[in-house]
């Protein structure tokens, strides 16, 4: 199999066209399996009664967001090193998405504060993380909003995510050490105590749903990105979208 | 000396020009021509190294250029739309600190005398702030007449100057390519150079 | 070694040239500190608390203020083409630019600084350690800020948009510089903060002038 076909846009554009629905078909069953255990197969938690059952958002969202930072820089470092369009594409497509889950995650974190911790916002280490980590999102985002030229937003783009990237371990690490310097909250969001079997399926299963929207949304996103962007090639002309 | 290969670029998700080749030699000459926007400026960033073809390649003496930074950067001098010139400082001593950028030292003699040549000698020592458009397109090109390169690059050189300065850039010219010197330039003007016969090269027709 | 002596020449004269500029950014950092108790109350043991915090944001604030200046001047004048052009590798000339930009902005902080402690109730020992983690983690500020500076290079609203893009890459320096003077007003000592702050100015000068050349050439294409 020749993967490199797989790099022309004109190949992926109908491949990801076909595939795209099938994610979302994937994505749409795994959430209403997923949030059929959260809600009605997870036992109720002793210490936490249902109101811990948000973590079955939450922490897929957690997950998304960081896994979808370092596939974003994946994507930018291959596009810097080869100076293939379509990684680039790929880097640009997701990193609404991620920002997205980065959103979802702290939103749901806040509303998981309130009962538990009897405060909307607690500057819990990763709390903070996450929320340093959304901005990074927003830089990027903006950044590649404000440049026109798209070879050149594209690449500036990508080489702010990798500097990103380096910091994040960094910055996390950081915002330990100054949690525990100012003794912070005592409570934390993985110390669910004893976590039964079929949380974690249902957290793992989520997940998947999580990562099944993100590709199908990916592509669909690329998709639109590669017709804007190639409107004068001959392969966009000779589809029917591309005739109108 | 100078050769480009295949060169195609690509401003936003125009094509503007593909295919190009070019040769220059010891002693010749090279006029680009081509209506505005239609890639004059772009071609000659990309021979100078600023910018990076989308695809092609440039080469100074068989070796590409990007490689070759340590010797072309040496032997071509590029003048940009822009002077170069910091408003700050003197026309002298943006001179000598250009001269220095480049790993060049320039006495003060040499660069009294580059500034003089091009009419400048009554505002060496004023800030650059104060010059008119002309008078610093001169410090440029006295920049240029010291820099001691090969290869000129030159884009639209004759922009904001008078008469006089017209046909001190065309004898500059004349005598850097007479010497055996080197020069790609963009013109919207004809020049006069005499027994000179450059190349030419129209961009953009295509598109 | 001779161009990046050359490059550093080249902008303290520039500066020395354009004073007003340079005061501004300067008494930028002493009025954002100002208005801190200002909006607090002058409780002096808040002052104390807050002391070190306060002064490390508005180093930060006050260094991107300056920054966004870094390379645009060069730019539209046409002198940074020039230099990327020079001979030499441009990694050195953003290595001299970040260089240049702490002797003229960041080393200003650091004699300010300890007058601004003084008006929080900082005291001895404790403004040494602030002089001391200024001292470490401006230079990384500088060299960080360098990045966003060439990657927002003659863009619409670059001030701003740097602002939002490297704010967040200070986190850590923030918290260990503050963390530092903080850790010996607490009497835990600086010495941990410190070091980590050092590795990561090693870090930021390994890697961050190669991340500015590589931004200067996309952005300039």
């Amino acid at each position: 199999m020749n993967l490199y076909r797989y790099a022309s846009p004109s190949t992926f554009y109908p491949l990801a066209g076909r595939l795209a629905p099938w994610f979302f078909a994937l994505a749409f069953i795994l959430a209403v399996i997923g949030l059929y255990i959260s809600f009605f197969v997870a036992p109720t938690d002793f210490q936490q009664g249902e109101g811990y059952r948000i973590i079955f958002i939450h922490v897929p969202a957690a997950w998304m967001s960081m896994f979808i930072y370092i596939v974003m820089a994946f994507w930018s470092a291959i596009g810097l090193a080869w100076n293939t369009r379509l990684s680039f594409i790929m880097a640009r497509a997701l990193a609404p998405t991620g920002a997205m889950f980065t959103f979802i995650a702290l939103w749901t974190g806040a509303f998981w504060g309130k009962p538990m911790w009897g405060a909307w916002w607690v500057w819990d280490a990763r709390l903070t993380s996450e929320l340093i980590l959304f901005f990074l999102y927003v830089g990027v985002m903006a950044l590649q909003a404000a440049i026109d030229d798209p070879r050149r937003s594209d690449r500036a783009g990508a080489l702010l995510n990798l500097v990103g990237v380096i910091n994040v371990p960094i910055i996390y690490f950081s915002v330990k050490w100054w949690n525990t310097l100012h003794q912070g909250s005592s409570v934390s969001l993985t110390r669910a105590p004893s976590m039964a079997h079929i949380m974690l399926w249902g957290m793992l299963i989520m997940a998947l749903a999580a990562w099944m929207y993100a590709i199908a949304v990916a592509f669909v996103r690329a998709r639109s990105m590669l017709l804007e962007r190639e409107r004068q090639a001959s392969w966009v002309r000779e589809l029917p979208e591309g005739k109108a | 000396m100078l050769t480009a290969n295949n060169l195609s670029c690509e401003r936003g998700e125009r094509l503007l020009f593909r295919n190009l080749n070019l040769e220059l030699n010891e002693g010749e000459a090279l006029l680009v021509r081509g209506a505005n926007g239609h890639g004059k400026t772009s071609l000659l960033r990309i021979l100078c190294g600023l910018s990076a073809p989308a695809s092609g390649e440039v080469f100074w003496c068989g070796e590409s250029i990007r490689a070759a930074k340590e010797t072309y950067g040496k032997e071509m001098a590029y003048v940009a739309h822009s002077n170069g010139i910091k408003e700050e400082l003197t026309p002298l001593e943006n001179m000598v600190l250009s001269a220095r950028l480049c790993g060049r030292g320039l006495d003060m003699e040499t660069a009294e005398s580059a500034l003089a040549q091009l009419g400048l000698a009554r505002c060496m020592d004023l800030p650059s702030r104060v010059l008119s458009f002309g008078q610093r397109r001169r410090v440029t090109l006295a920049g240029l007449l010291t820099a001691g390169a090969l290869l000129w690059i030159l884009d639209e050189p004759l922009t904001g100057l008078d008469v006089s300065g017209v046909a001190m850039v065309e004898q500059m010219i004349r005598d850097h390519v007479a010497a055996g010197g080197m020069i790609i330039a963009t013109t919207h003007h004809a020049l006069e150079l005499g027994d000179l016969k450059p190349k030419t090269l129209t961009v953009g027709e295509s598109a | 070694m001779k161009f990046l002596a050359t490059v550093i020449q080249r902008d303290i004269l520039l500066a020395t040239r354009r004073r007003g500029d340079w005061l501004t950014a300067q008494f930028f950092f002493v009025l954002v500190v100002s208005m801190f108790p200002l909006g607090i109350g002058p409780d002096p043991a808040v002052l104390r608390m807050i002391g070190p915090g306060v002064i490390w944001v508005a180093a930060l604030l006050a260094t991107l203020l300056s920054m966004s200046r870094l390379y645009a001047d060069d730019h539209r004048d046409g002198t940074l083409e020039q230099m990327m052009l020079s001979p030499y590798s441009n990694i050195v000339l953003a290595l001299g630019k970040s260089i240049a930009h702490w002797i003229i902005n960041g080393i200003p902080l650091l004699v300010i600084a300890p007058l601004l402690g003084i008006q929080f109730g900082l005291a001895g020992k404790v403004l040494w350690i602030l002089m001391l983690s200024l001292a470490i983690g401006t230079p990384i500020l500088s060299l960080l800020g360098s990045i966003g500076a060439a990657l927002t290079l003659g863009l619409r609203g670059g001030g701003v948009l740097i602002t939002l893009l490297i704010l967040p890459l200070y986190v850590p320096v923030l918290i260990f510089g503050a963390g530092a003077v903080e850790g010996t007003l607490a009497g835990i000592g600086a010495e941990a903060n410190l070091s980590l702050l050092g590795a990561f100015l090693v870090l930021s000068l390994l890697l961050a002038p190669w991340v500015s050349a590589t931004a200067l050439k996309i952005s300039l294409e």
